[in-house]
């Protein structure tokens, strides 16, 4: 990794983001293994780099949207983590109220205005958030995430072809973790080209290695700043592998040979540990770079047993939040 | 007292929307042409700016689904189909979206969005330009219906529309542009999921949607010169639709019929029937009648067309249909 020289609580912060997020995810896959979790999780294990990246140049007033494999976006973005956890196990206390489980989350306190499962469905909101800004002048970004399957969806070539006509303060970011379930990119388009669909519409475009946290912090950077200022906006593909299966916390072998390769070569460049190389290159101790690990461990413990000990929703408040 | 046509009463809703709420913006296809919509949005864009009165790309789905972005984030977007036909591209935004956004997250966000669609039968247009979708919207929980029938209505509705804070569908109908009536230059609402009785009558309740509304008094007319007089309710709501004021009238009339220029399967005719059934069985003396277009798309010619809408005349027929049996 070469970025010049950012500042070490740059970095420390950064590292923090990222094993907060595995041992979140981690947390999560034990419960839904023991049983405890039913919702469907989609785990952003080995995705953490681009999360963290982006939502480390936003501001709290920035709006982040995203779709089914969202916990890794709501706590970059500093959601707070026992409302995310007790939402998981459908509690009363969650973000959604029980309403949403794992693929409807929301933290309206920092921006996310709700995150949903349809594939490519938050990106036109995630314009429209744009647009709002752009009326108001508030100077707000609005930052999409979603994976390599929506880019076959036709909400993001139109949501690219308006964003670009109307120069809108939006991030299209698109996580290409080269599979959509279990089909690889290769068996659903003729193309490994999803940096090139923003040329079309007008919109920059730029390919980055998604599991280096600090190249997706540059990326996004750049994005941010043209987006505040007037000059629309821009595409990142961040190129990045999930660990786990599409869903739930298997490792996803049943997917065949091909992915046993991959994921073999992506976890052997794991982001958290790449970071962490870079840490102890600038001097840190290992104990020093370590000790992260104490304090993301007690937050999630503290969340786990908050959602365990929280009621379940009322079965009398079903039919509500509808007029 | 001030008169204005359905259309011009729909502009000054926009143009008083546009000019008290900074939140309110308007973006669909045809906003800045001259005639795309009707003359309901005739130069808007020259008073408010092209920023806020935005004529869009063809991209039904971008445009609907920025419209809910936007009103997710604080706005109070109308977002403008100017055939309900074409509107059917956004339906993801309208029901996965808008409809489900508040009751997902609790009620901690919502998509306070006018979704404007347009009906416009007939001219040999065929069947993608005719379409009246209402009922597959009022299926869905979560999304007000509303089809305003008068000048007065088209204005108050579209207040409250905007007003409402929940996702609502304005559906309005071309054929009643030219129609005039009392509209208050003020601003006003009306209230979403109130009927009003445009006809009083002793014999028989019609509760009729939209274009049925003006084509039901008309047939009132023509049936009260037969002895028979007829209630008119116009339902203005179609969800949430106003069950007390048909309940008051059936127990008058003892009889009630349905008009909606929509297909008869599963549509807004069968819901009240459904509905007023049950809730009214004892009182009804015959069986509740349904005046729908047939379970079959729109045809273009006009040798064909007059064979598949309907109107006063088959509002006339079917209400001399249920006087023509034995009497209870």
């Amino acid at each position: 990794m070469q970025h010049g020289d950012p500042p070490i609580s740059l970095l420390r912060q950064l590292y923090r983001t990222m094993v907060l997020i595995r041992r979140f995810e981690e947390a999560v896959a034990d419960h839904v293994t023991a049983g405890e979790i039913k919702t469907p999780c989609h785990l952003y294990i080995g995705q953490e780099a681009v999360a963290t990246g982006v939502c480390s140049t936003l501001d709290r007033e920035d709006y982040v949207w995203g779709g089914h494999r969202s916990h890794g976006h709501y706590i970059a973005k500093g959601g707070d983590i026992r409302a995310l956890m007790a939402e998981i196990f459908c509690r009363a206390t969650g973000c959604s109220e029980g309403r949403g489980g794992s693929m409807h989350i929301c933290a309206p306190e920092v921006g996310i205005l709700g995150t949903v499962p349809l594939v490519a469905a938050t990106i036109p909101l995630a314009a429209g958030a744009a647009l709002a800004s752009k009326i108001r002048n508030d100077r707000r970004v609005s930052v999409s995430f979603f994976g390599d399957g929506a880019t076959e969806e036709g909400h993001f070539h139109e949501t690219l072809n308006i964003a670009g006509l109307y120069r809108l303060p939006m991030l299209f970011v698109c996580e290409n973790n080269f599979y959509s379930s279990h089909l690889h990119l290769s068996e659903r388009r003729v193309c490994d080209n999803i940096d090139s669909a923003g040329q079309l519409h007008g919109v920059p475009s730029v390919r980055v290695d998604g599991n280096d946290v600090l190249a997706v912090r540059d990326a996004a950077m750049g994005a941010v700043d043209r987006a505040r200022n007037g000059m629309g906006p821009t595409l990142i593909e961040c190129r990045t592998f999930r660990w786990r299966g599409h869903v739930g916390p298997s490792w996803d072998m049943d997917v065949g040979i091909k992915r046993k390769d991959d994921l073999k070569q992506w976890i052997d460049r794991d982001p958290i540990r790449l970071l962490r190389e870079v840490l102890l290159a600038r001097g840190e101790s290992p104990e020093e770079v370590d000790a992260v690990e104490t304090e993301c461990g007690d937050l999630i413990e503290d969340s786990v047993r908050f959602a365990k000990n929280s009621p379940e929703p009322d079965p009398g408040q079903v039919l509500q939040h509808v007029f | 007292m001030r008169t204005l046509s359905y259309v011009a009463a729909l502009r000054e809703a926009h143009a008083q929307l546009l000019s008290h709420d900074s939140r309110v913006f308007v973006i669909g296809q045809g906003l800045w042409s001259p005639w795309y919509a009707g003359g309901s949005m005739q130069d808007l864009e020259k008073e408010f700016g092209r920023d806020r009165v935005i004529d869009s790309p063809v991209s039904e789905n971008a445009t609907t689904g920025l419209a809910v972005g936007a009103a997710l984030a604080g706005m109070r977007p109308i977002v403008f189909h100017p055939r309900m036909d074409f509107m059917l591209l956004a339906v993801d935004p309208i029901v996965n979206q808008a409809a489900n956004w508040s009751y997902m997250f609790a009620g901690k966000v919502k998509a306070p969005v006018v979704i404007r669609a347009v009906i416009n039968r007939g001219g040999e247009q065929g069947a993608q330009h005719a379409q009246a979708l209402q009922a597959m919207f009022m299926h869905v929980p979560g999304l007000k219906v509303v089809m305003p029938a008068t000048a007065y209505d088209a204005k108050g509705l579209l207040i409250a529309a905007v007003n409402d804070g929940n996702p609502v569908l304005y559906i309005d109908e071309r054929w009643l542009y030219a129609e005039s009536g009392h509209v208050p230059e003020e601003m006003y609402s009306v209230p979403i999921g109130s009927a009003a009785v445009r006809r009083r009558g002793r014999d028989v309740t019609i509760v009729a949607t939209s274009i049925m509304v003006k084509e039901s008094i008309a047939a009132a007319e023509v049936l009260s010169r037969e002895g028979i007089d007829c209630e008119v309710i116009d339902l203005r709501s179609i969800k949430p639709w106003d069950r007390d004021t048909i309940l008051q009238s059936v127990a008058r009339t003892r009889r009630l019929v349905i008009a909606d220029a929509a297909w008869h399967t599963c549509g807004v005719a069968a819901e009240i029937a459904a509905t007023i059934g049950a809730d009214a069985f004892g009182l009804l003396r015959q069986a509740i009648l349904r005046i729908t277009l047939p379970d079959v798309p729109a045809p273009s010619s006009a040798a064909l067309e007059p064979f598949y809408f309907i109107g006063a005349a088959d509002v006339v027929s079917a209400v001399r249909r249920m006087f023509c049996g034995p009497l209870k």
